[in-house]
């Protein structure tokens, strides 16, 4: 059972993300299906990027479930994200993401970058040990 | 109300279009987007469609806001929509110095792949029936209809 550890934030809204940690993988859900809105990127990026230093070779799973909307300003933290995974010799995985949001992947070709599996548990199966 | 033809029968209603000028400021990009979506949804658009158009305007307004105005908060942003069931027509226009679309990179080579930026107008112009750019860039143009994929 994966512990549960939240992502508090000060300003008492509702966070951003929740990180969950499964044996050494960060699963990273986001909590508002709003939150890849340009407003909200710059803080997400942060989060994911401490979670990325926090150990060498991380293992980094985002899962979009909540996902309804994506910005190619979200994308671009993102493709920061999975150049900070690469740069530490880790792993990064997308998963649960919707058909409508797939497509966004697709039009830019983002498919081709990204390892992305259809639900969470093909994404942990996927790590290389 | 509608104006009579000479024939004697009214001619249809023009779809009012609804107008905004706004600061170089995303919190009042983001009400105005928000206005447009209502709009679209009420005029019972799909949910394909409707996500087509709310990540066009984003796309869209961010540019005017973000790389046309450059967020100077003397420069403002002009946005008209007007909606029917059939279809809605965007224009957003801001007062920057204009750019040449020719000039926009491909997003999609894989040379450009791992960089940060430059997809926005990929997206608008994947997702929209039309889209038009004049005045040097400054102005958009943006049609979607509200039809099957």
């Amino acid at each position: 059972m994966p512990d549960f550890l939240g992502y508090l934030n000060m300003a008492e809204t509702v966070p951003s993300v929740s990180v969950v940690h499964d044996k050494d993988v960060r699963i990273v859900e986001f909590t508002n299906n709003k939150i890849l809105d340009e407003a909200n990127i710059a803080e997400i990026g942060q989060t994911l990027s401490a979670l990325v230093e926090e150990r060498a070779n991380p293992k980094l799973l985002l899962d979009f479930a909540n996902v309804d909307h994506l910005s190619s300003a979200a994308l671009g933290m993102l493709i920061n994200c999975n150049n900070k995974v690469k740069q530490r010799n880790g792993q990064l995985r997308l998963a649960n993401i919707k058909s409508q949001i797939i497509e966004v992947f697709v039009i830019t070709k983002l498919n081709k970058l990204f390892r992305i599996l259809p639900t969470r548990a093909e994404a942990m199966s996927s790590f290389n040990q | 109300m509608g104006n009579s033809g000479s024939n004697g029968r009214a001619s249809k209603t023009s779809p009012k279009a609804l107008r905004w000028v706004i600061d170089s400021d995303f919190s009042q990009g983001r009400d105005v987007q928000q206005a447009i979506i209502s709009a679209v949804e009420a005029n019972r658009f799909s949910k394909d469609n409707v996500f087509a158009v709310k990540l066009s305007l984003e796309e869209a307004l961010i540019n005017a806001i973000k790389h046309g105005n450059k967020f100077d908060a003397g420069k403002k942003v002009k946005v008209e929509a007007t909606v029917t069931p059939k279809q809605v027509e965007i224009i957003i226009e801001d007062e920057g110095p204009g750019f040449d679309r020719g000039g926009v990179p491909d997003p999609t080579l894989d040379e450009n792949l791992e960089k940060c930026s430059g997809r926005g107008i990929l997206l608008i112009e994947s997702y929209m029936n039309k889209v038009e750019w004049t005045k040097g860039g400054r102005r958009v143009r943006l049609l979607k209809k509200n039809e099957d994929k």
